[in-house]
């Protein structure tokens, strides 16, 4: 049968080597639109690294990376191309991190305002208008687009907050919120760019079962919610197989196995990798 | 010993360092990055503006426009080659300006040389500098408040994840450091019109640095920290000038003495308005907004 959906993300060959450490080594894979795509392996398999790649934190060594029709990143022979993160992001992917990166200092509520920044285009000029004396709305034209766009970001800030149930906690420093709070801040926070493409870098971790098991119905209602296609990097086996339509496995670097859950957890080379990891572990 | 004229005078240099003061509380408190060269750009403004006023003779505002233009140019140019650059880098390239440009200056005959400029229209008064410093802190207060000053205050939280929500975080510390230097410029230009003459030795690193602890002692990122602290640690050395030489011994004291007990500064990342909230909400909790609104009881949260 084929899946006639477009493909919102492609990775083509793609190699990243730190000095002699090939941390992934030519991955390709291609996600269509509306799924949810999980990546999983054992530790320090080049998961983060993969979604360093997309987002252009690292420059790929060798591949191709493409966004919907936007080259993301391209290294070939004599061909390069690296857009700048911001440039990834501006294009429409955005991406939470597996080591919290929250604007620490800052309440909830600025977390998610600040990140709305792309839904209002006022110039640098229009922020110096006084916005609470009537005259400025009036008057001048800038003035009352600054206001007028203010109040929209507010309201964009509001429902996203409380969407994500975090709207009771907006008065509070982002760094004091509890650990699953401040992931789900995260995601807040990467909605309010509006993407097409949402990566997720374990979600779950440090959340608690419970937390875990609402956090999948979250993400799949942001999905369908938002037309969202979804990455997402995660270590509960059980979040992953009744998340996902589809699983790419890495192992050092390297693909494994890629199929829909089913087709994963039978997989003898995948259990055989876990296991590995887990007699490892044992040490 | 207290009269009128010399208050003024003092109310004056108060003025002129909050100009300084207030840009680099935006290029250091708000968008995270350390500067010790605003001496220079204090001096471009203040060199700049007098040689309109005196040479040229174009008014006073117009004079202070072109210096702060200058002066934004300036970091334009130096922030296109270093803002690139890790945060260290910049703060070692802003250290070799601030001292360059008053080596040039002391090396121009056009700008008087190390003798310097005499002779400045004193045009700088005490109500000028207020409402100039006035807006100044009204400008800075709405653009915190818009998107582009947010986009700031996220860069300093966390460049990496600012670049992830589409920041450009190149563009926004350049323009940071623009504003900052205009800033800079407008307290000089005051300067050179308050005191009438101009050397290049009044603009070494030790005016970059006192300013850089000024915005320190007021706390990083608060613009009402920077107004307490340009205030206060411009009065200090006048109350203290009884005591001659030890007044500068009583300064560093001070400035260590709050920065032991105040790390973050006197009001680091608060307004005025949050402690008049804090102060409404009772003042029983240390921060009555960092409590969960579902919690009970006391450290619930372990590991
Ligand atoms: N900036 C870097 N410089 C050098 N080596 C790196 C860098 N980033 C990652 N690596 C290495 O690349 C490999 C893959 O790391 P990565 O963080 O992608 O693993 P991961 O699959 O996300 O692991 P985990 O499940 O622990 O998060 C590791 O060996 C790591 O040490
Ligand atoms: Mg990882």
């Amino acid at each position: 049968m084929m899946d006639l959906r477009k493909v919102v993300l492609r990775l083509d060959n793609v190699t990243k080597t730190f000095g002699g450490l090939t941390a992934v080594s030519h991955v390709s894979f291609e996600v269509k639109e509306g799924e949810i795509f999980g990546i999983i392996g054992p530790n320090g398999a080049g998961k983060t690294t993969l979604f360093n790649l997309i987002t252009a934190v690292y420059k790929p060594t060798e591949g191709k990376i493409i966004f919907m029709k936007t080259v993301l990143a391209r290294a070939a022979k004599r061909d390069n191309l690296f857009l700048q993160p911001y440039q990834v992001a501006q294009a429409g992917v955005a991406r939470t991190f597996q080591n919290i990166r929250l604007f620490k200092k800052l309440t909830v509520y600025d977390n998610v305002l600040t990140a709305c920044h792309r839904s209002a285009d006022y110039g640098l000029a229009a922020s110096f208008l006084p916005r609470h004396i009537p005259f400025t709305k009036m008057v001048l034209p800038w003035g009352r687009k600054l206001v007028r766009q203010e109040t929209q970001l507010a309201a964009k800030t509001e429902e996203l907050l409380k969407m994500m149930g975090l709207w009771e906690y907006r008065d509070m420093t982002a760094a004091n919120l509890p650990y699953g709070l401040q992931r789900k801040l995260e995601i807040a926070r990467a909605l309010a760019l509006e993407p097409k493409l949402l990566l997720l870098d374990e979600p779950a971790a440090g959340m608690n079962p419970e937390e875990t098991h609402a956090l999948l119905g979250l993400i799949r209602e942001i999905r369908d919610r938002f037309h969202l296609t979804v990455v997402i990097i995660e270590h509960h086996m059980d979040l992953v197989m009744n998340l996902c339509d589809r699983i790419y496995v890495l192992n050092f670097g390297q693909f494994l196995a890629e199929g829909v859950p089913y087709e994963i957890q039978n997989n003898k080379d995948v259990v055989e990798a876990y296991l590995g990891k887990e007699d490892d572990a044992v040490c | 010993m207290f009269n009128w004229f010399y208050i003024e005078g003092i109310l004056i240099l108060v003025g002129v360092n909050l100009m300084v003061v207030l840009g680099l509380s935006l290029l250091t408190g708000f968008t995270g990055l350390f500067s010790f060269g605003h001496a220079g750009f204090m001096a471009i403004g203040a060199y700049v503006s007098a040689v309109c006023t005196l040479y040229y003779h174009i008014p006073f505002v117009p004079a202070m426009v072109l210096g702060a233009a200058a002066s934004m140019v300036m970091a334009l140019i130096i922030g296109y080659f270093t803002l690139g650059l890790k945060g260290d880098y910049f703060c070692i390239a802003t250290l070799g300006f601030g001292e360059s440009v008053r080596l040039i200056f002391d090396n121009l005959d056009f700008f008087g040389g190390a003798r310097g400029i005499s002779s400045i229209p004193m045009i700088t008064t005490f109500e000028l500098t207020l409402v100039i410093c006035i807006l100044a802190v009204a400008a800075l207060t709405l653009l915190m408040h818009s998107r582009h000053g947010r986009n700031m205050i996220a860069i300093r939280e966390e460049e990496l994840a600012s670049q992830a929500i589409g920041i450009h975080v190149f563009r926004y510390k350049m323009i940071s450091f623009a504003i900052s230097a205009a800033y800079a410029a407008v307290g000089g230009a005051l300067y050179a019109h308050y005191l009438g003459y101009l050397q290049p030795l009044m603009f070494q690193l030790t005016k970059s640095t006192e300013m850089t602890i000024m915005v320190i002692f007021g706390g990083l990122g608060s613009i009402g920290g920077s107004v307490i602290g340009a205030v206060l640690l411009t009065f200090l050395p006048e109350l203290l000038r009884s005591f001659a030489n030890w007044r500068l011994v009583f300064y560093g004291a001070a400035v260590v003495l709050i920065m032991i007990s105040r790390p973050q500064g006197l009001m680091g990342g608060m307004e005025l308005t949050d402690l008049w909230r804090k102060f409404r909400a009772g003042g029983r909790k240390r921060r009555g907004t960092d409590v969960l609104p579902d919690e009970k009881k006391e450290g619930g949260d372990a590991a």
